[in-house]
């Protein structure tokens, strides 16, 4: 009796050591620091609202919508790909549920279904061109973001002679894409965690996913390892593209309006919530808790400081100082999971 | 008779005006390590790829077990069974042991319509695999490939290759960037699978390494085939010389003499 007692403390303290040893060598490890950090900090400076619902919801509100897209977008950096078409794909899956289904009066359906159709045709042809011409995936999105804003543009001025359209949705549609359950916290939040589900299953639980981390540590080997690249690639970027729509559909059903700008915030915040949950920009690393991790830190910084006293202007020097903080935090745990050798156990 | 697995039969290959490899004609026989050595740009790597299918022979013909074949792609060479394991070894450093080791290839275990890739299975056997070539400094297939040594990620890729059926094992130059205690490490599992009857071409220039573990050896020379003979036929200085083209290397010992003497006179003076 008396020695189990005695042995029980060292057993525990062994385990918990190894599991500290665990996280720490774990991608996303940085991102939980980060994030607590982040949380204590507002916590102490931010008046209370910040740690009641009213201020949860204000940032998870923000995660959520950024967070669907910061998603496929980490899976693409992961695969070693970028993805900034989707700065434009938002507007414009909004405006194509507005104008079909507000200005046109069809169907909520049918604008929701060609929005989310749209995004898919950009993803495919985002993929397609980055397969074919060997491009870098920045210079193929950030041409494809120009045309489809310009499209955007000129489409609607010549359909509905405006650059903005209104819609009212039907009241089911409303109620799963654009409420705020119990008055404050938006109905897309309940969506990021399915997308959250969906792409964990994908990248760490489906085979798919280890070929997504071989596609971006060597193209090639990946190639020659019997992997179908170039349609990962494509469906990957049809991820990116359909993400962005769905966010696109829920801000029309949110705002009951369309317009052509807006979105561009999305490009750069998505890459930095994807960082901050320790993605390597140059693909091969990182985890779907990280990019989750990254998403609700950087949305914390982004609401916290309206709770706080300072000039709101702040939040974007503190996003600053965050991305590059974690970016050398995230280099340090990679250097730390790479020199970890099963001999230091013993 | 039994046909050699693999055999070359006067293959030429040119790239427009220039010609890389000039009617070579080889064999390995399984079970048997053929040493290829040759100077920078001799087109041993030229002659790797046609092998493992990156290149088509100009002219010439490739046999695998006394019929002819022809490669389309890499992935033509790779089904018949011939692996190439590069210079670094792995090449996802940031991906776990198990999860590269079965790239392309993974282990999962079915839920209804979901796939679940198998991650016990894949480290289980990932590990076994290097460690039946001797390597049982790895034991975790959580590690990352990166945090290996380079002589534990050459085992890992001649693991990887033979688990997966090769027949036969190129190796460019798998000693080439390692220390002299890692490189017989590499030597070792060389061996290990030469007695598991896998025909080993293997790319060195250094010629120690190649005299350890050679049954038969080439030496190119500007893309011809200067010399071709078995173990024992040739001293080292031979081949050594051969491989620099001829005199030179004697010459530069001849200078190196002298010198030297010098050194060991100013020695004893002191």
């Amino acid at each position: 009796m008396t020695s189990v007692t005695q042995s029980l403390p060292d057993e525990t303290k062994k385990s918990a050591s190894s599991a500290i040893g665990r996280l720490i060598r774990r991608p996303e490890a940085g991102s939980l620091l980060g994030m607590l950090a982040v949380f204590v900090f507002f916590s102490a400076v931010a008046s209370n609202i910040f740690v009641q619902p009213a201020g949860f919801a204000s940032w998870l509100n923000v995660a959520a919508e950024i967070g669907i897209v910061a998603l496929p977008i980490g899976l693409l950096m992961i695969a070693g790909e970028l993805d900034l078409s989707i700065g434009s794909v938002i507007p414009a899956a909004s405006l194509i549920v507005a104008v079909i289904s507000g200005y046109h009066g069809l169907p909520e359906i049918v604008g929701i279904g060609a929005a989310l159709v749209f995004g898919l045709t950009v993803g495919l042809v985002n993929g397609f061109l980055v397969n074919r011409t060997g491009v870098p995936s920045l210079i193929v999105s950030i041409g494809m973001m120009f045309a489809v804003m310009g499209l955007t543009l000129g489409l609607s001025v010549l359909l509905t002679g405006s650059t903005s359209a209104n819609i009212v949705p039907d009241a089911f549609y409303k109620s799963i894409l654009g409420q705020f359950v119990g008055g404050m916290f938006a109905v897309t939040i309940f969506w990021w965690l399915g997308f959250i589900v969906v792409v964990a299953y994908i990248l760490h639980v489906s085979p798919i996913g280890n070929w997504i981390y071989a596609l971006g540590g060597d193209r090639i080997s990946a190639r020659n390892a019997g992997i179908p690249t170039e349609k990962l690639t494509i469906g990957l970027f049809m991820m990116s593209g359909f993400s962005a729509a769905f966010v696109g559909v829920s801000q029309a059903m949110v705002y009951q309006s369309a317009q052509v700008a807006g979105g561009q915030a999305f490009i750069f915040n998505s890459i930095m919530c994807v960082v901050i949950g320790g993605v390597l920009l140059t693909g091969g690393f990182g985890s779907v808790l990280g990019i989750v991790l990254g998403t609700i830190t950087f949305s914390m910084v982004n609401q916290g400081i309206y709770f706080t006293s300072f000039d709101a202007n702040l939040g974007s020097v503190i996003i600053g100082a965050l991305l590059l903080i974690a970016v050398l935090m995230n280099d340090t745990f990679r250097q730390l999971a790479l020199s970890y050798s099963s001999k230091k156990k013993s | 008779m039994v046909h050699p697995v693999l055999e070359l039969k006067n293959v030429n290959k040119s790239f427009g005006p220039i010609d890389v490899l000039h009617d070579i004609s080889l064999s390995v026989k399984a079970g048997e390590v053929l040493c290829l050595l040759g100077d920078n740009g001799a087109g041993k790597s030229t002659l790797i790829k046609t092998l493992a299918g990156v290149h088509k022979p100009s002219s010439g013909t490739i046999k695998m077990d006394g019929e002819t074949i022809t490669f389309d792609k890499p992935k033509d060479a790779a089904d018949r069974g011939i692996a190439t394991v590069h210079q670094f070894g792995g090449t996802f450093p940031l991906m776990s042991i198990g999860r590269s080791f079965f790239v392309g290839v993974e282990p999962v275990k079915k839920f209804g319509p979901f796939k679940v890739f198998d991650r016990k299975t894949a480290n289980e056997t990932a590990v076994k695999a290097v460690q039946s070539f001797g390597i049982t400094r790895i034991d975790d297939g959580d590690r990352l490939i990166g945090g290996l040594s380079g002589g534990e990620r050459q085992a890992l890729a001649i693991a990887r290759a033979v688990h997966f059926g090769a027949r036969v094992l190129i190796l460019d130059e798998p000693t080439a960037a390692l220390g002299v205690k890692q490189a017989s490490h590499v030597l070792r599992i060389v061996m290990e699978a030469k007695k598991r009857g896998i025909a080993v071409i293997f790319i060195t220039h250094q010629v120690t390494h190649a005299m350890a573990v050679g049954d038969h050896f080439a030496v190119l020379i500007r893309g011809a085939l200067a010399a071709n003979f078995m173990r024992g036929e040739r001293s080292r200085e031979e081949i050594t010389d051969l491989m620099a083209g001829g005199e030179a290397l004697a010459d530069l010992d001849d200078h190196m003499e002298p010198s030297s003497n010098q050194s060991a006179a100013a020695a004893s003076l002191a």
